[in-house]
């Protein structure tokens, strides 16, 4: 302490700008991409989803969140029409992307989930080389033009954090990455055909701690760009990557709110219990 | 401010986080720091000016308590932060809490300042507390350097100040004492000038506090209460 007599300490900076910091605008302020209206779901006579509605805003993550079998990935597969393809289900109410109900007869199923891109638990890469994967979305609308081909592909590589990786060996098969590259390039491929939204299932539930984080961080950047609906076994990764989340609890909606406010002050009991391990 | 330890999250929204708390902390401390000067000179040479100026400003340092709080607790809430990120948020809502207490004290001495108004007392010289407060501001000084640094090379130094700091603040008692007994006319002047002693005595035994916590951010280990040989060791010994 001695050379503060001849070397007087300099005092500390006062930035007086940390503290306005701007308001987070809260929910119905946000403009809406996708609104879920009073939407009841059976499989045969079982009854999967009760009257849920929520509006999820545009370009944010909105997670679902609750114990195995509460409709969470039930409600993921509504928003693309994945259900469709289920023996015996039956849908009532009305989801709106855009304000468009895309259960209405004349929406093209396929047209759909061009808009919506889906990424599963497990990656699912085709059998083919990595540059096949990324543009195989973009060959079967007709786009066979090279020059244009290579551009999405480094673009959609790069936007899923997967291209400094990869870029020396675009030709080799894609099975040949580990799971984690598997599952960003599946997402290079959701993003090739530049959707609107993105539905992730547990998108890093088989992933090892590290590439989880990079999944997450992946997502933190992809909100920029797409609406980001994501279904997680894991509340930790709802809170981390999420702007916003639904706790869901034997096939009813319980809350939906802003992640912080969710996970430090949830407004139910139910999600208190659960957020704290109490049941589920 | 080119401390790297937290900034090599994968998450750069965590680093940002941690960065924003670490400058918000320093923010605060800065706004102290010029508290304690501002009230103690304002109480030396009566300078109702810089009372003011410390008692408006005990807003901001409130209102930034609650403000690194809240991000605190939504952190903790949100990312189960590990090791030396846990041990960073944990030390820092102790720290804020001591540095909102070193405010108060100096608003205590801007307040008494703006008591003596009017007062035939004001014009004296309350010069004995010059010393003591140049300790006082080193140590609070030191302490967020700290803090600033996640270093704890100097923390040994400046709780070592804090006996120079008890010694003079008896000192000042005693001759504050002697003042009184002399004529009695003095026990107003030299009870004010006691409070003050009092307040800054206890500034540094915050700013010592803010040390044991850095120690704990850094070196992960526990050292309130402990001897200062045993403190030294622990610092000395930690890797």
């Amino acid at each position: 302490m001695n050379t503060t007599k001849t070397e007087p300490r300099r005092t500390h900076a006062i930035d007086l700008n940390v503290l306005n910091r701007p308001e987070k605008p809260a929910l119905d302020q946000l403009e809406t991409c996708i609104s879920v209206e009073n939407l009841n779901l059976f499989y045969g006579s079982k009854q999967a989803l009760h009257d849920v509605n929520m509006q999820m805003p545009h370009k944010k993550v909105t997670a679902y969140i609750g114990p195995s079998g509460c409709g969470k990935s039930t409600l993921l597969r509504c928003i693309n029409r994945m259900n469709d393809l289920v023996d015996g289900v039956s849908i009532q109410g009305k989801i709106l992307l855009d304000g468009e109900d895309i259960y209405d007869k004349n929406v093209n199923v396929a047209a759909l989930r061009r808009r919506v891109g889906m990424v599963f638990q497990k990656p699912n890469p085709f059998p083919k080389t990595i540059y096949e994967n990324v543009a195989y979305g973009l060959r079967i609308q007709g786009i066979n033009d090279r020059r244009i081909l290579d551009e999405i592909v480094e673009n959609s590589l790069r936007g899923a954090a997967l291209w400094d990786e990869v870029k020396n060996r675009l030709n080799d098969n894609a099975l040949g990455l580990s799971g984690g590259q598997q599952q960003r390039l599946v997402i290079a491929r959701a993003i090739a055909i530049e959707p609107e939204v993105i539905l992730l299932d547990e998108p890093a539930s088989a992933l090892d701690p590290i590439s989880t984080l990079k999944i997450e961080e992946l997502i933190d950047e992809l909100k920029e760009k797409y609406t980001i609906v994501i279904v997680t076994h894991n509340m930790q990764q709802a809170a981390r990557v999420s702007d916003f989340t639904a706790f869901m609890y034997m096939g009813e909606l319980i809350e939906f709110g802003e992640t912080s406010t969710l996970f430090t002050n949830p407004a139910k009991k139910q999600t208190e219990d659960y957020i704290t391990g109490r049941y589920g | 401010m080119d401390n790297t330890i937290i900034n090599q999250h994968i998450s750069k929204q965590f680093n940002n986080e941690m960065e924003d708390i670490r400058n918000k902390v320093l923010t605060m401390g800065g706004l102290v720091e010029q508290q304690v000067d501002l009230a103690a000179k304002a109480f030396m040479s009566y300078d109702r000016e810089s009372a003011e100026k410390v008692i408006q400003q005990d807003h901001l340092v409130n209102a930034l308590e609650k403000d690194i709080d809240h991000e605190c607790t939504e952190i903790m809430a949100k990312r189960q932060p590990a090791a030396f990120d846990l041990r960073m948020l944990i030390a820092t809502i102790k720290i804020i809490t001591d540095l909102e207490r070193i405010g108060d004290e100096a608003t205590r001495i801007a307040k008494m300042t703006m008591r003596l108004e009017g007062t035939d007392y004001y014009q004296d010289k309350y010069y004995e507390i010059e010393h003591l407060l140049e300790l006082v501001k080193d140590m609070l000084n030191g302490a967020l350097d700290s803090y600033a640094r996640t270093d704890t090379e100097e923390v040994i130094a400046i709780t070592a100040q804090d006996s120079k700091v008890d010694r003079e603040y008896t000192s000042i008692t005693r001759q504050l004492i002697t003042q009184m007994m002399e004529d009695p006319r003095n026990i107003t002047r030299a009870l004010d000038m006691l409070w003050t002693a009092r307040a800054l005595e206890r500034i540094g035994d915050h700013s010592c506090n803010v040390c044991e916590h850095v120690i704990y951010m850094v070196k992960g280990k526990d050292v309130r209460h402990l001897s200062r040989e045993e403190m030294e060791n622990t610092v000395n010994n930690t890797r």
